[in-house]
């Protein structure tokens, strides 16, 4: 303890500290620093490696074979309208299962579920998202597509694009529930108590006042939810069925392709990523694209979120 | 209507009145629709999962119990009734280690040094913003990104015998792929940790390294631990980056080996076993792909339930 | 050694009991980002005694105080300026190493905060981290009798910190406080989240140990530091000049007993006697 006397005087040198202590933290620091840093590295690396090889591919490709009427790269043949019209279908199939029964189910948790159901269905959701796409997509093969879409329609095939979207759509189901039911949990609970203040029955206030004030985040959660669709790979690759090419196509009840399923038939099936002329660089270039689209959807979401941050 | 009763009539309330007014029942069928709607959704989301389960199970139970210890210890056959899933047991189990070796230490070490270290400069609020970008990259960029760093760049290193198409490239390109789950999910863990316990260790003169070592982390350790198994179960259930990487998709001989000195050889894992069976013809394909789903997703939702109850224990715990 | 020279036109303070200066604060101003938290404060604070730190709510009392052991510089965007030398060390200057600061400058917070580990261990840490070897267990038992809680724990130590009351726990985080040996303990509110009983309890404790430490208090019960503190500062808050946002300054400085009977300033005045705050 403290002797009762005034201490000598104190010099700066009293309040150096121990070096071995300061050494070991300007170490740990540096260490975390450069954990930190790796992730602005492994972003770089991810925009260089598809540059290159996709800058390649553009600059080489006939300008006709990119508007043709397919995507047969291993013959040449790279129509990107093709795939980007089956990522539409499928990102459009995949938001009309996954938006009302994302958006419901978070409703419901939010508003309505007694906080014990509550409990035992955030799990089960959250269950639900970890599901592997392949298991998914075996799934939509053998189960949506035949007992769902091919009753829909007696024209599909086996493989086929709407089976691919409703798999895509379930997938996407907890995404959808957890980003909104955080929007509407983060509406102030006197936001509500103002609404049945006044008299107003619980739709009236889910719907006219916590669902517009929780708008940017349920926004948020379909923006997160397309750009989710629209990179999903697996399940389109087993369920839509067009593992060497596909023909240019608008009808969801055929088989088809997206820009994924694309990058991964190409590279399946053989020992190496190969074919005729720029097969392989094709890839690159649509991962490209891949990658500019859901990172301007990313980016999108994300101010959508600040949004409900800053405004509560 | 009490909001409707006129002023005048206060004077001369007559408790009956007033009781019809307060009980009067007024039908909220809007209300009622509107809940069963939502029950509806809830529901229609929860059976998906009952009724994938159950197909699969039910799809795979002949394999299943018929043959289970030589399913799952058995290598890549051309027939259904002989294939077993060894290799690609090996393959998963590795590319979770690669997971945890790389990914945790190095997404821990990241998102304490956002959370603890970094002041809210341009260059973390950069690499926070970037982090939160790379979360949502396809995985199927991932994979482009292992095949020209891992395969196509580094192959002499990461499989002299496979041209780098090896259990290396995978485990390095899933670590990578999982890496922004792990800091986003660590930070979380560290956000909730209360500020009073740094003003504790700080007012008795810790390090900073100190206080993180000694009582954030401890604190954050069951959030830290969930996300990261988390992260190991999104990376055991991930096929398109592997396929980019050149897992094999046909047979394979060898690739049994647990020995960690045969990670440069070619492999396969899973999720890629399951894809390759789903896309051979055939009811026998069919059970056999639905077996392994079974054991894939006995693996994956296992560490799913395990990491979001513990989770919930410890958030109870600490109200 | 002149005597601080108070904000504006102040009258300077009674000329003060007590021994040497511990601190010296010369027109210290705390900044957040562009926001001042609190301006120009100039003050001495001597050697065994209670300083009692009052004023209303946002004068900036805490802030002055967390610029004493440095745990401002945890706040990113806190910036002090002024000089505060300790023993005549500039505790600001480049070289100084505040992790060193806090231990010879300790501190107990509003909310009890003890570690979520065991009492033992809740009072070995600070030794341990400054490089204590050996068996803890003296000083363990010192600083617990020093925080007049040895009798209650003595046969729990093993039990967590978490286990005992909030009274117990403050007194636990005061003994954590002088494990490291500090000669002044820095006091922000420490009794705000206690009962009558408790708080009681630790203000005769730091009564009794004022004789080994120099204490600094903050309080916003008013007769809390007219009972124990032998020096008071009040401060309050102005709409400062650059914004419309209230800056804390403080008002005047002096033997407790002053403050409370005859204040020089009127706004001291108004407030002790409650009709402002």
């Amino acid at each position: 303890m403290s002797d009762l006397t005034t201490p000598a005087a104190y010099t700066l040198e009293d309040f150096r500290g121990s070096r071995k202590r300061m050494r070991t933290e300007h170490l740990v620091r540096a260490v975390l620093f450069l954990a930190a840093l790796l992730s602005i590295v492994i972003s770089v690396l991810i925009v260089a490696s598809l540059v290159g090889e996709a800058w390649t591919f553009v600059s080489q490709v006939e300008a006709a074979s990119l508007w043709s009427d397919g995507w047969f790269p291993r013959r040449g043949i790279y129509d990107i309208k093709t795939l980007l019209t089956g990522t539409l279908i499928v990102t459009v199939i995949a938001m009309a299962v996954a938006m009302p029964l994302g958006l419901g189910a978070a409703i419901y948790l939010s508003e309505y579920a007694p906080a014990g159901v509550r409990k035992l269905l955030k799990p089960v959701l959250e269950i639900l998202a970890g599901i592997p796409s392949v298991v998914l997509g075996f799934f939509a093969l053998t189960f949506l597509s035949p007992v769902i879409v091919q009753r829909l329609s007696s024209e599909a095939t086996q493989f086929n694009i709407a089976a691919a979207g409703i798999g895509v759509g379930i997938l996407t189901i907890p995404l959808v529930a957890s980003i909104s039911e955080d929007a509407m949990r983060s509406v102030p609970a006197a936001l509500r108590e103002a609404s049945y203040g006044l008299g107003a029955r619980k739709i009236t206030t889910t719907i006219r006042v916590v669902i517009p004030a929780a708008v940017s985040g349920l926004v948020a959660a379909f923006i997160v939810a397309v750009s989710r669709a629209i990179g999903e790979t697996m399940v389109v690759f087993i369920a839509a069925g067009a593992t060497g090419g596909s023909l240019f196509s608008t009808d969801p009840f055929k088989p088809g392709q997206t820009m994924t399923a694309a990058i991964a038939s190409q590279a399946a099936g053989t020992d190496q990523v190969r074919g005729a002329g720029l097969t392989f660089q094709s890839l690159f270039f649509v991962a490209l694209l891949l990658f500019a689209i859901t990172l301007v959807l990313n980016v999108l979401a994300g101010r959508f979120v600040q949004r409900v941050r800053q405004a509560y | 209507m009490a909001l409707t009763t006129p002023a005048a009539q206060v004077g001369a309330i007559v408790p009956e009145q007033v009781r019809r007014q307060l009980t009067g029942r007024r039908s909220d069928t809007a209300g009622r629709i509107f809940q069963a709607v939502l029950i509806g959704a809830v529901a229609a989301s929860v059976a998906v999962l009952g009724v994938l389960v159950y197909d699969m199970v039910q799809t795979g139970s002949g394999t299943l119990t018929g043959r289970l210890g030589d399913f799952l210890t058995g290598s890549l056959r051309s027939q259904p009734g002989e294939s077993g899933l060894l290799q690609g047991l090996r393959g998963t189990f590795y590319i979770g280690v690669f997971t945890v070796v790389f990914a945790f230490p190095i997404g821990v070490g990241a998102a304490i040094y956002l959370e603890e270290y970094a002041s809210k400069s341009r260059l973390s609020r950069f690499i926070d913003l970037n982090i939160r970008n790379l979360a949502g990259v396809p995985s199927v960029v991932y994979g482009i990104l292992g095949l020209a760093i891992f395969v196509k760049a580094l192959g002499s290193f990461t499989g002299p015998s496979s041209q780098g198409r090896s259990l290396i490239s995978a485990g390095l390109t899933l670590a990578i792929l999982v890496l922004p789950i792990v800091i986003i999910t660590a930070s979380e863990a560290l956000r909730a940790v209360p500020g009073s316990l740094r003003e504790a260790g700080y007012g008795v003169g810790a390090t900073r390294w100190e206080v993180t070592r000694d009582h954030v982390l401890p604190y954050a350790a069951p959030g830290i631990l969930t996300g990261t198994v988390l992260a190991l179960a999104r990376a055991m259930g991930e096929a398109a980056p592997l396929i980019l990487v050149g897992a094999v998709t046909g047979f394979l001989s060898g690739g049994t080996e647990l020995d960690p000195t045969t990670l440069g050889d070619r492999f396969t894992a899973m999720p890629i076993i399951i894809t390759t069976w789903a896309g051979r013809p055939g009811p026998e394909w069919e059970q056999a792909t639905a077996a392994a789903i079974v054991v894939l997703l006995v693996v994956v939702l296992l560490a799913n339930a395990v990491a979001i109850l513990l989770r919930n224990h410890y958030e109870k715990k600490r109200g | 050694m002149t005597d601080a020279p108070m904000v504006g036109s102040m009258p300077t303070s009674a000329p003060s009991r007590g021994g040497a200066t511990v601190f010296d604060v010369h027109d210290v101003s705390v900044h957040y980002g562009d926001f001042r938290a609190v301006r120009d404060v100039s003050m001495q604070v001597k050697q065994h005694q209670i300083t009692a730190f009052i004023g209303p709510s946002g004068c900036g009392k805490s802030t002055m105080l967390r610029c004493f052991n440095r745990m401002n510089d945890l706040i990113d965007t806190a910036r002090v300026e002024g000089d505060i030398s300790y023993h005549g060390v500039d505790l600001y200057d480049p070289a100084v190493n505040p992790v060193e600061v806090r231990r010879r400058i300790g501190m107990v917070f509003q909310k009890p905060n003890p570690f979520p580990k065991s009492i033992y261990d809740n009072v070995a840490y600070g030794p341990k981290v400054a490089g204590a070897k050996g068996n803890l267990d003296d000083v363990v038992e010192q600083a617990l009798q020093g925080a007049a809680l040895w009798d209650e724990v003595k046969d729990r130590l093993k039990e967590s910190g978490m286990s005992l009351s909030g009274g117990q726990q403050q007194r636990l985080c005061i003994a954590r406080a002088i494990a490291t040996d500090p000669e002044v303990l820095l006091m922000d509110e420490p009794c705000s989240a206690l009962d009558p009983i408790a708080t009681g309890r630790i203000e005769d404790l730091m009564v009794e140990i004022k004789e080994r430490y120099t204490i600094i208090i903050v309080t916003h019960n008013m007769q809390q530091a007219a009972r124990v503190s032998d020096r008071t500062a009040f401060f309050t808050t102005e709409v400062s000049e650059e914004s419309d946002r209230r800056t804390g300054l403080l008002v005047e400085f002096s033997d407790t007993d002053k403050i409370f009977t005859n204040p020089a300033d009127e706004r001291t005045e108004n407030y002790v006697t409650g009709r402002f705050g």
